[in-house]
């Protein structure tokens, strides 16, 4: 690029000056008004503009958590209850924080899932994959320590629990968890550390996700056929069509969020985690929030420690070469008759595992829990790298918009109405 | 869409029941005005509540996290209040000569535990601790129902069960033996409204005390969240419009 003032195409003055000095409105323009975004979106694409709206939300609203929130063994607990009650609508700031971690994951999963189903991952969109793994498992990281802050029954055993995984590491395991405890149990500062890196971790978070939209901004979205525009009859400015189509999404998702905190905002959480922590008593049964349970099904699947904790960093870690096990050149499942089924089993297949993780670990559900984890793994390790040889997909359409438009689309330009026209954003 | 719809039952029966079931059993749905969507906590139910705690269980129960000044919103007026408050001696200090000392308890004070510590509590009550009460509807899985069942749940034990010394049999505690004895007799209470002190009616209004005090924003968050959510009808609305507006000209 040039050295020099950039050639700014606004016109007011101040809009201007900013810009040709730092040309952030003509960036604004170019990445979300005037962004070529494929015309044949459905709804399941809200979800990465929603998973932005909830990361927001969440700091603003841990922001003010943090400036009441006492993070010692002795009042964490006491001072969660007092943002609730004395604090002016502290109830809501926690409550709005609470669900809006649950919220976040159900976002997070289903839009992970779109990704899956329409082979988002697929070249050239593997970093971008890769990047999305990436903040899910900050997410994890993020949502367990966050976990642990109110210091209730469910906290102070979590965290035993799975800082004890990383003892299962042969040799130096038990020196790395003394190492994260701070000491030789889960005490006063391992609270203080979770606290000060549940603060930090969300704003490495905001540094991924900026990577993430920044490579989509390369790539361009994949869309419900999985093949690439080829030219403008394909796409829409992202401004107004994909603005008014997501803020549609935002308000039916923003409903569900307000049902959950004004109506059942205990509803997703365990009741033990209203009792102060005791070191000195077990809960009948430990159980992770819903989010974790099929990592935690896993985990419990196979009688080993070692073995079953590397099956859960596996279940995770799995995602970031699926681009490459995938061995079908075809996205979308739609074309995919075969994939497309075992893709629905694999779904399946997680929601048991969901319901196996909060079922005690015996029995019949420590055999339903290792077909489910078996299921999980044959679907990467097996099925998918094997339908890429062996499936025959259905013929994909010659372009999005004869796919849309039918048989009579004009390919090569013909006039588009809507196709970038987009309104300048000094104008709005 | 039809994916959608699996999805959202799959997964709508997959979060039913995210917290796991106890051994105990089921306590029977006692009908509390408050444990629908839109339900209010009922005055008087609140305030005779609010009398079986001081006159029963508050000889072994705290509830710390409630300070005098909270009761004015179960509707008791500021010099009840201030009555109530000043009924217990609170340690305050140090003075101007680095004592501490016994005043009244104000209405910025919270409730007054019965028991300094924890140890000080088991030695009084044969090793078991009694647990404060001020979030214990939110503590256990059934909520008030729960405690309600609990209260009037005492019975003989089944014949041929043997019991630890200086338990009791109680039909809806997990494994049914509970250090605390039954405390609510016919009319172990006088109720100044002039309410029959049925051991059912203590049990219902000391259920429905502890439940407003462990969320006592309760009314006030359900009335925002019918304002919310008529909110969002209404803005959602007016988006759907503006989006099929926006994409009238456009075939998608």
């Amino acid at each position: 690029m040039a050295i020099g003032l950039h050639d700014s195409s606004f016109k007011n003055p101040v809009v201007r000056w900013v810009d040709q000095r730092l040309p952030v409105f003509t960036m604004l323009q170019k990445e979300y008004g005037t962004f070529p975004t494929p015309r044949n979106f459905n709804y399941f694409w809200n979800f990465g503009a929603l998973a932005m709206i909830n990361l927001m939300i969440m700091i603003a609203t841990g922001v003010f958590l943090a400036m009441h929130y006492t993070a010692h063994v002795d009042h964490a607990f006491e001072s969660v209850e007092r943002i609730m009650r004395d604090v002016h609508y502290g109830w809501l700031i926690r409550y709005a924080h609470m669900n809006g971690a649950h919220m976040f994951f159900a976002v997070v999963f289903i839009h992970i899932w779109r990704g899956m189903y329409y082979g988002s991952y697929k070249a050239p969109r593997e970093l971008l994959w890769m990047l999305g793994v990436v903040i899910f498992l900050l997410m994890m990281a993020t949502a367990f320590m966050g976990y642990v802050l109110p210091w209730g029954q469910m906290s102070f055993w979590g965290a035993t629990v799975i800082t004890n995984l990383f003892s299962a590491i042969p040799l130096i395991g038990p020196e790395i968890v003394t190492y994260l405890w701070g000491g030789f149990s889960v005490d006063n500062p391992t609270l203080n550390r979770f606290f000060s890196l549940h603060f930090l971790l969300p704003f490495v978070i905001v540094g991924v996700v900026f990577l993430h939209v920044a490579a989509l901004h390369i790539t361009g979205s994949n869309n419900p056929l999985g093949i690439e525009p080829k030219g403008p009859q394909d796409t829409l400015p992202f401004h107004p069509y994909y603005t008014a189509k997501d803020s549609v999404g935002i308000v039916a998702y923003l409903g569900v969020f307000a049902f959950l905190i004004f109506f059942m905002p205990n509803y997703l959480g365990h009741a033990d985690n209203y009792i102060p922590a005791n070191p000195l008593v077990t809960p009948a049964h430990i159980v992770p929030e819903w989010y974790f349970l099929p990592f935690y099904a896993i985990l419990r699947a196979v009688p080993d420690k070692l073995g079953g904790v590397i099956l859960m960093f596996g279940a995770i870690a799995v995602l970031f070469v699926l681009p490459w096990l995938d061995t079908s050149p075809v996205r979308s499942m739609r074309f995919r008759p075969i994939a497309r089924i075992a893709f629905l089993i694999f779904t399946v297949n997680f929601l048991v595992l969901t319901w196996v993780g909060a079922r005690p670990a015996e029995g019949i559900y420590v055999l339903i829990s290792q077909i489910g984890t078996t299921i999980y793994f044959a679907y990467f390790l097996v099925v998918l790298p094997a339908l890429g040889k062996l499936e025959r997909p259905l013929p994909l359409p010659e372009s999005i918009a004869r796919a849309v438009l039918g048989p009579k689309a004009q390919l090569g330009g013909g006039p588009i109405p809507g196709a970038a026209t987009a309104q300048p954003m000094e104008k709005a | 869409m039809r994916i959608v719809k699996a999805l959202a039952v799959a997964l709508s029966l997959s979060v039913a029941s995210p917290a796991l079931a106890a051994e105990a059993p089921t306590p029977p749905d006692a009908g509390f005005s408050f444990n629908g969507l839109f339900g209010t906590f009922d005055r008087g139910a609140l305030q005779r509540g609010f009398q079986v705690y001081k006159e029963v269980c508050s000889a072994c129960h705290g509830m710390r996290l409630l300070s005098y000044r909270n009761l004015l919103d179960i509707g008791l007026t500021e010099d009840q209040v201030r009555a109530i408050a000043a009924e217990y001696q609170v340690t305050d200090g140090p003075n101007g000569d680095g004592e501490m000392f016994e005043r009244p308890a104000r209405l910025s004070d919270r409730f007054r535990s019965p028991f300094p510590n924890e140890q000080a509590a088991r030695v009084a009550n044969n090793g078991a601790y009694p647990v404060d009460l001020s979030v214990i509807t939110k503590a256990r899985k059934y909520g008030a129902n729960y405690i309600h069942a609990l209260l009037t749940g005492y019975t003989d034990p089944p014949a041929g069960v043997e019991m630890n010394p200086g338990m009791n049999w109680n039909t809806w505690f997990g494994g049914n033996q509970i250090a605390m004895p039954n405390v609510l007799n016919p009319g172990q209470v006088e109720f100044a409204d002039g309410t029959e002190a049925t051991v059912d009616q203590m049990a219902r209004d000391v259920s429905t005390f502890l439940a407003w005090a462990a969320e006592p924003e309760m009314e006030t968050r359900r009335q925002m969240g019918v304002k919310v959510l008529i909110f969002l009808a209404i803005l959602g609305g007016l988006v759907y419009a503006t989006k099929r507006k926006v994409w009238a000209d456009v075939k998608h």
